[in-house]
């Protein structure tokens, strides 16, 4: 298992292509940080995002944070939420926006495989309830937009050695949920018949 | 001690409480944690408990939250007889005192109603905070315990009726399908609280007692204790790993809470607790006197 550092947003999709599921990632830029109502908004009720998602790094967060009297946001706590629940937006976020990583904790069901393969794109885990550290490594917040959806408003953070990430699905058709569910099955069956 | 002052000590207390919880997690799991990372033989599980262990230092060190998720405050509260303050003025002061934190942390605020999906209010709604009760004979005291609950984690809830005919055999085979099932959702490796016997709604609140336990405490009875012992080892044999990624920890702990059911019942319920099971406590003397205890 490899280990890469990868600066978001990226331009050559050569970057997604060299990553593994398993292999562990540090991410370097800027990252996007998106949720449930800020992606139904965008599909389900039709309105563009102000905010360029080519190559991007999506966060599947709701930060907690501080208003400041200049109306700019400081961080108190940001770390992040389950993926699972937006797994539908998967396809037309690559598809339509161009967005290359997703990262949230617990990763995707399978249905994710096959997009993320086709459109070239990954899904990385992080430590959920890892906020703390987390929080640390995001060194600005530096833009937001749609704040009447506080906190499930689009994020603009710049961050520094953000992870450890792992890989969790990459673009070659691998997923470790996939797999690690599969033995688990295997397993349960073992288990029952011990019961 | 006049009942009003009572009430403001008590609120000063919950607001404490919950954000001593959120901050500095107990040293029972600071151990389990730990004890995991030593027994962790996949790449990607050691990578994920490094990180947490990484994480709760950098906790302390920042005084910063353990986890975003302030979750939804749960108390429990053991209230003697003669307590010189009457539960409904408990429950003002847990909330008062919930809202207090929120506000002047600040913490995020996730209370919405559950229709409108509109905030209620800071951490606070209808129903909101949740208190569990238990009232104890002959005594003047008040034991208050602050559980604030996660969402990743309450969202992997599981509840069936299972028959007589399915025995402790049905109730372990549900137990292991609903934690595989789960995966890496709720932030393992975690506490897995069963709540069997009563009724289906009382299944639910035992599991969620079981949670709220010091980790590896083992149930008083020893037939339930042995369950809890069967429960463990299984869990850790699935392979979910943590943060469902492959490994040898699944699960910090299993605890199971009981209640004599009827004949043909046989509920089992399953609630899970993250790793970051935070969880603070106070015993409030009759007098006034607070003691926080990072124990119990």
């Amino acid at each position: 298992m490899a280990t890469h550092e990868v600066t978001f947003p990226i331009t050559d999709p050569d970057e997604i292509l060299k990553l593994r599921a398993g292999d562990e990632v540090t991410v370097q830029g800027h990252i996007i940080g998106i949720r449930d109502r800020t992606q139904i908004r965008i599909f389900d009720q039709g309105v563009e995002p102000p905010m360029d998602l080519r190559g991007a790094f999506l966060l599947h967060t709701a930060p907690g944070v501080k208003k400041r009297d200049d109306g700019g946001y400081d961080k108190v706590c940001i770390g992040t939420t389950t993926s699972a629940r937006m797994v539908r937006f998967t396809e037309p976020l690559g598809e339509r926006y161009g967005v290359r990583a997703i990262c949230g904790k617990g990763g995707f069901p399978d249905e994710a495989i096959e997009p993320m393969q086709r459109l070239g794109m990954v899904y990385f885990a992080i430590v959920g309830g890892a906020a703390a550290l987390e929080t640390t490594q995001i060194e600005e917040i530096e833009e937001v937009a749609w704040e009447e959806l506080m906190p499930e408003c689009l994020w603009k953070f710049r961050v520094k050695d953000f992870g450890p990430l792992t890989v969790g699905i990459d673009a070659h058709g691998s997923s470790l949920y996939h797999d690690v569910q599969a033995a688990a099955q295997a397993k349960l069956k073992e288990l029952y018949a011990r019961l | 001690m006049i009942a009003t002052d009572l009430e403001t000590i008590l609120e000063d207390a919950a607001a404490h409480l919950y954000v001593w919880a959120l901050k500095d997690i107990p040293q029972d799991l600071r151990d389990a944690l730990a004890d995991a990372a030593k027994k962790e033989t996949s790449v990607p599980g050691q990578r994920v408990l490094q990180t947490i262990l990484r994480n709760v230092q950098v906790a302390d060190d920042q005084k910063n939250l353990v986890c975003q998720d302030t979750g939804i405050a749960v108390y429990t509260c053991r209230v003697g007889e003669r307590f010189p303050l009457h539960p409904a003025r408990i429950y003002q002061a847990l909330k008062a005192g919930t809202e207090r934190a929120t506000i002047e942390h600040p913490l995020r605020s996730n209370a919405v109603h559950t229709i409108t999906r509109e905030n209620t209010g800071p951490n606070t709604g209808y129903r909101l905070p949740i208190v569990h009760w238990e009232f104890v004979d002959d005594w003047d005291g008040l034991d208050v315990k602050c559980v604030p609950k996660g969402s990743g984690s309450e969202n992997m809830s599981f509840l069936k009726m299972c028959v007589p005919a399915d025995g402790v055999k049905g109730i372990k085979q549900f137990v292991l399908e609903a934690i595989v099932g789960a995966g890496g959702k709720p932030c393992p490796p975690g506490i897995v609280g069963v709540g069997i016997g009563g009724s289906a709604d009382y299944a639910m609140y035992l599991a969620k007692e079981a949670i709220a336990r010091p980790i590896g405490t083992r149930n008083p009875d020893p037939v339930v204790a042995q369950l809890e012992e069967e429960l463990f080892e299984l869990l850790n044999e699935t392979g979910i790993g943590p943060m469902g990624l492959g490994g040898d920890v699944t699960v910090l702990q299993c605890h199971v809470e009981h209640a004599d059911t009827h004949m043909t019942l046989n509920p089992v319920a399953v609630n899970y607790q993250c790793w970051a099971a935070r969880r603070a406590s106070a015993h409030v003397a009759a007098d006034g006197t607070v003691d926080f205890d990072r124990e119990a």
